[in-house]
C-alpha cells in the first residue's frame, strides 16, 4: 500500500527570495537608454498580457474553469481578463467537442477576431475529434480554422492546459511583427477559405 | 411565473409596439455550455423564447451500438460531466441488472460515497455559478478549491479527475487506498465550514434574494407534465427521489431526508441544492462509518465475484490458466450476455438519469437510450421565462443546471 | 390494496381486450404492446383512470428492427405512477414505409422534444406535433442516422483511414 505522502510539509510562501521578474530582451544598454529589437519588446508585452476567449463547449470547459480558478491560476500568466467577445481577444481557446452544427459558429467567431490572433485547441475532441468518430462531430477544428497549439488529453490536466498556454506565449514572444502582413500568412488563410 | 407589477403600460396605439429578436447564442461566457435561445424581447421583457439544442451532439446512442458493455462507460462519463461518477455507476448498475450480478455490501457503500461526492461536486458548481451570474464571483473561487479536493479523491481511485470512467461492472478496479480515505476525511472535516461560509454570503443576502425570488417559477402540476425530476422538481414541492423510491446500491440502508421547496422559483432551486449538499455530506459520513466496520478479509472486497464479466488481475492472467481464458473471453466478447430489455434509473445530480438497454445476446447493445433529465426539462424554459426580464432569464438558465453534454448526447 | 402488475394487466385487458398483447415482465417491469392507432387511447386511459394514475411520462424512444417486415420501427413509452411507485412500458410498432404515429405531446408536454428527437434519429412522423423538425442534428441532414442501415462514421471525411483504425474490412 502506498504511504500517504502529500502535503505533509506544506511550502511557505517567501516573497523575498521567490520572486521572479520577466527577462529583459537582448539589447544594447547604456546610461539612460536601452535598445532592443522592436519585435522582441512588442512580443514581450503581448505574451504577458494575452486576453483569451474561452470557447468552452463541453468537459474540457470544466477543466478550463479549474485552470482559471484559484488552484491552477491562469491569471498569473497575464490572462486575467477573459473577455468573452472575439472583438477584444487575442487567443481563441477552443475547449471541447465541436460538432458540425457548431462549426460555422466557430468560424464566425474566428473571423470576428482582430489580428494578431492565435488559436489554442484544448483537448482531444477539438484537436482531432477525440473518441467521437461519428457522423455529427467535426474531426478537429483545423478542418475550418488554422490552429497554433494543440493540447492533447481527455480532458487535459490543468497543468497541460497551462503548458499549452506557455507554448502560445513562446510563439507570441518570438513572432515577427511583419508576419500578419506576409504572403505566407495570406496563403495559409486562403487555404482555409478566409480572405 | 413572475409578476409584472412594474411593467409600464403604454396607451393603446401610441407607439408601434415592436419586439426585438435577440440571439442568446451558442457562444456563452464559458460556464454554461452550448445551447441557443432566440428571444423575442419587448424592451427588457421576454415575450417568447425558442431554444435550439444540438450544438454538441456527439451521437452517444449510435456510438454505444459499436462498443461492448465495458467500453460504454467512458461515453456515459460525458453525459453530465460535472458529476461523471454518477453516470458511470448508473451504467454499471444497469449492466448488473441485465447480467444478474449482485454486488457485495462493501462495494455498494463505496459506490454511495463516490456518487454522493459527485453530487456535491455538481451542486457546488451549480450554486456557485448561480451566484456568479448574479454578480458574486467570490463564492465560486472558494468553493472550487473543494472541487479540486474531490478531484484528488477520484484520482486516487481511478486516476482521472473529471471524466472518471470509475468502477467496473461488478465493483471497482482497485481497492480504495489509505490516501483516498485520508483525503475523504480531510474533505469531511473542511468542507462543511466552507459551505456554511458560502451560504452565509449568499442565502440571506438582500440583493441575492431579490434577484432570485419569484423568478423562473413553475407549479408542481406543470413540472410533472413537463417531466421534471431531480432538484428542479423537488423545488416545486414534489418529493420524488429515485434513491428513495427505487433504491439501488443499498441506499435503503442510509438515513437522509429529501429537501423540498414550495414555489419552484430560482431561490427554491438554489436552496434545495444547498440542502442536498448537506444531506449528501451526512450520507457520506454514514457510508464511511459503515465501510470502516468491515475488517480483515472483508475489507479487501472491492468487486463482485463474477469472473465472466470482471477482468481478472493481470498477475493472474500471466500465471493462471483460468484467468487467461476469462480474460480472453471477456475481451473478445465470447461471454454470455443474456437477451433482454432493462430500464434502470439513478438519481443523477439533475434528476432521473435512465438507461434503457436492449441486448440481443451479442457483444454490443442492440439499442441503448439515455433518458437525460436536462433534455426533458429544458423544454419548459420558454414557459419559465415568459414575461421575465432578460437578467432573470439568465439566472433561470443557470439555476436549472443545464449541462450541454447531457442535453445533446 | 396496492397496485400490482397483475391488476394493471387485468384492467388493460378488461378495457382494451385483444388489442393489448404480449404481456411480459422483464426484470419486474410490466411491458406490453398495442397497435399504433391505439397509442393515444391507451395513454389517455392510463392517465385518467383513478386506480392506474400513470401521469408521468418517463421516456419516449424508438428502436429499429430492420429484420421484421412491417414492424421495423418500434416507439417505446415508459410511464410511471408516482403515487404507487409502479413503472410500465409499452410499445407500438409501425412500418418503415409509413411511420405515422399520433403525438402524445398534447397529453404530456415532455413528449414534445422526445418526439422530435425520435423523428430526428429514426424518421418517425408524429401526427399532430406542433413543431416536428430536427432537434439534435443539423437541419440540412437528409437521412435518419440511428437506423441500422447507416454507419456511425461520417462517410465524407477523407483524413482518417478506416483500415488503420481497425474499421475497414470484415471486423465491425
Amino acid at each position: 500500500m502506498r504511504p500517504v505522502r502529500f502535503n505533509i510539509h506544506p511550502k511557505e510562501a517567501d516573497i523575498k527570495t521567490a520572486v521572479s521578474v520577466v527577462q529583459a530582451p537582448e539589447g544594447y544598454s547604456g546610461e539612460g537608454f536601452f535598445t532592443a529589437k522592436l519585435s522582441d519588446v512588442v512580443g514581450l508585452a503581448r505574451k504577458n498580457s494575452i486576453w483569451p476567449l474561452p470557447f468552452a463547449t463541453s468537459c474540457c470547459g470544466i477543466e478550463f474553469m479549474a485552470t482559471a480558478a484559484a488552484h491552477y491560476d491562469l491569471g498569473r500568466f497575464g490572462a486575467e481578463r477573459m473577455a468573452f467577445t472575439p472583438r477584444q481577444c487575442d487567443l481563441l481557446m477552443v475547449m471541447g467537442t465541436i460538432s458540425k452544427k457548431m462549426g460555422p459558429v466557430l468560424r464566425q467567431v474566428y473571423l470576428q477576431m482582430a489580428e494578431p490572433r492565435w488559436v489554442l485547441s484544448v483537448g482531444a475532441c477539438a484537436s482531432s475529434g477525440g473518441i467521437f468518430d461519428t457522423y455529427s462531430v467535426l474531426q478537429g477544428i483545423d478542418q475550418i480554422i488554422p490552429v497554433d497549439v494543440y493540447v492533447p488529453g481527455c480532458p487535459p490536466r490543468p497543468e497541460a492546459i497551462l503548458d499549452g498556454f506557455m507554448k502560445i506565449q513562446d510563439l507570441v514572444g518570438q513572432e515577427s511583427i511583419r508576419r500578419r502582413n506576409s504572403e505566407q500568412y495570406r496563403l495559409l488563410l486562403e487555404s482555409y477559405g478566409i480572405q | 411565473m413572475s409578476e409584472h407589477q412594474h411593467h409600464i403600460k403604454l396607451p393603446e396605439g401610441s407607439i408601434e409596439k415592436q419586439t426585438t429578436t435577440l440571439n442568446l447564442g451558442p457562444t456563452h461566457p464559458a460556464t454554461h455550455g452550448v445551447f441557443q435561445n432566440i428571444l423575442e424581447l419587448d424592451g427588457e421583457r421576454i415575450v417568447s423564447a425558442e431554444q435550439t439544442v444540438g450544438y454538441i451532439h456527439r451521437a452517444f446512442e449510435k456510438l454505444a451500438e459499436r462498443r461492448p458493455l465495458y467500453q460504454i462507460t467512458p461515453i456515459t462519463d460525458r453525459l453530465n460531466y460535472c458529476s461523471s461518477p454518477i453516470n458511470n455507476m448508473g451504467w454499471h448498475i444497469t449492466c448488473e441488472k441485465l447480467l444478474n450480478i449482485q454486488t457485495p455490501k462493501r462495494v455498494d457503500y463505496l459506490r454511495v460515497i463516490i456518487m454522493e461526492l459527485a453530487r456535491i461536486a455538481d451542486h457546488l458548481i451549480c450554486n456557485s455559478i448561480v451566484a456568479v451570474d448574479a454578480g458574486a464571483f467570490t463564492g465560486f473561487v472558494y468553493l472550487m478549491e473543494y472541487r479540486e479536493l474531490i478531484y484528488e479523491i477520484y484520482e486516487e481511485i481511478c486516476g482521472s479527475r473529471l471524466t472518471t470512467n470509475i468502477g467496473r461492472i461488478g465493483g471497482f478496479e482497485r481497492n480504495f487506498s489509505v490516501a483516498a480515505f485520508t483525503k475523504l476525511e480531510k474533505f469531511l472535516r473542511e468542507y462543511p465550514k466552507v459551505l456554511k461560509e458560502f451560504e452565509g454570503l449568499c442565502n440571506r443576502n438582500r440583493i441575492f434574494m431579490d434577484r432570485l425570488i419569484n423568478t423562473g417559477g413553475i407549479s408542481a402540476e406543470r413540472a410533472l407534465n413537463y417531466g421534471f425530476t431531480g432538484p428542479n422538481l423537488r423545488a416545486t414541492g414534489v418529493d420524488y427521489d429515485v434513491r428513495v423510491h427505487a433504491p439501488y446500491s443499498s441506499y435503503e440502508d442510509f438515513d437522509f431526508i429529501i429537501p423540498v421547496g414550495k414555489t419552484g422559483d430560482n431561490y427554491d432551486r438554489y436552496l434545495v441544492r444547498g440542502e442536498e449538499m448537506w444531506q449528501s455530506l451526512s450520507i457520506i459520513q454514514q457510508a464511511y462509518q459503515k465501510v470502516q466496520e468491515f475488517k480483515g478479509a472483508d475489507a479487501e472486497i472491492y468487486h463482485a465475484n463474477v469472473p465472466e464479466y470482471y477482468l481478472p488481475e493481470k498477475k493472474d492472467v500471466y500465471t493462471k490458466m483460468e484467468a487467461l481464458i476469462w480474460h480472453f473471453k471477456i475481451i473478445m466478447g465470447e461471454t454470455a450476455i443474456p437477451k433482454g430489455e432493462v430500464y434502470h434509473a439513478v438519481e443523477g445530480a439533475n434528476g432521473e438519469l435512465g438507461f434503457y438497454l436492449i441486448s440481443d445476446g451479442g457483444r454490443t447493445p442492440y439499442r441503448l437510450h439515455f433518458r437525460r433529465p436536462c433534455f426533458i426539462y429544458y423544454q419548459a424554459y420558454s414557459e419559465l421565462t415568459k414575461g421575465a426580464m432578460l437578467s432573470d432569464a439568465i439566472i433561470t438558465m443557470s439555476s436549472l443546471n443545464l449541462i450541454a453534454g447531457e442535453l445533446d448526447a | 390494496m396496492s397496485l400490482t402488475n397483475q391488476r394493471i394487466k387485468e384492467r388493460l385487458i378488461e378495457k382494451f381486450g385483444e388489442t393489448v398483447s404480449k404481456f411480459e415482465e422483464p426484470y419486474g417491469l410490466l411491458s406490453f404492446e398495442t397497435p399504433k392507432e391505439n397509442n393515444l387511447k391507451v395513454l389517455q386511459f392510463l392517465h385518467d383512470d383513478e386506480e392506474l394514475k400513470f401521469r408521468f411520462l418517463t421516456d419516449l424512444c424508438a428502436v429499429n428492427y430492420p429484420d421484421e417486415a412491417g414492424r421495423e420501427l418500434a416507439v417505446v413509452y415508459h410511464l410511471h405512477n408516482l403515487t404507487d411507485n409502479i413503472r410500465l412500458r409499452f410499445k407500438v410498432f409501425t412500418d418503415i414505409q409509413q411511420p405515422d404515429i399520433f403525438t402524445a405531446s398534447k397529453l404530456f408536454s415532455s413528449a414534445n422534444w422526445m418526439e422530435r428527437e425520435t423523428y430526428d434519429f429514426f424518421g418517425v412522423n408524429f401526427i399532430g406535433h406542433p413543431n416536428l423538425k430536427r432537434i439534435l442534428n443539423v437541419d440540412e441532414m437528409d437521412y435518419f442516422p440511428l437506423r441500422k442501415e447507416y454507419p456511425l462514421e461520417d462517410q465524407t471525411r477523407i483524413d482518417k483511414d478506416d483500415a488503420m483504425f481497425g474499421r475497414g474490412g470484415t471486423i465491425v
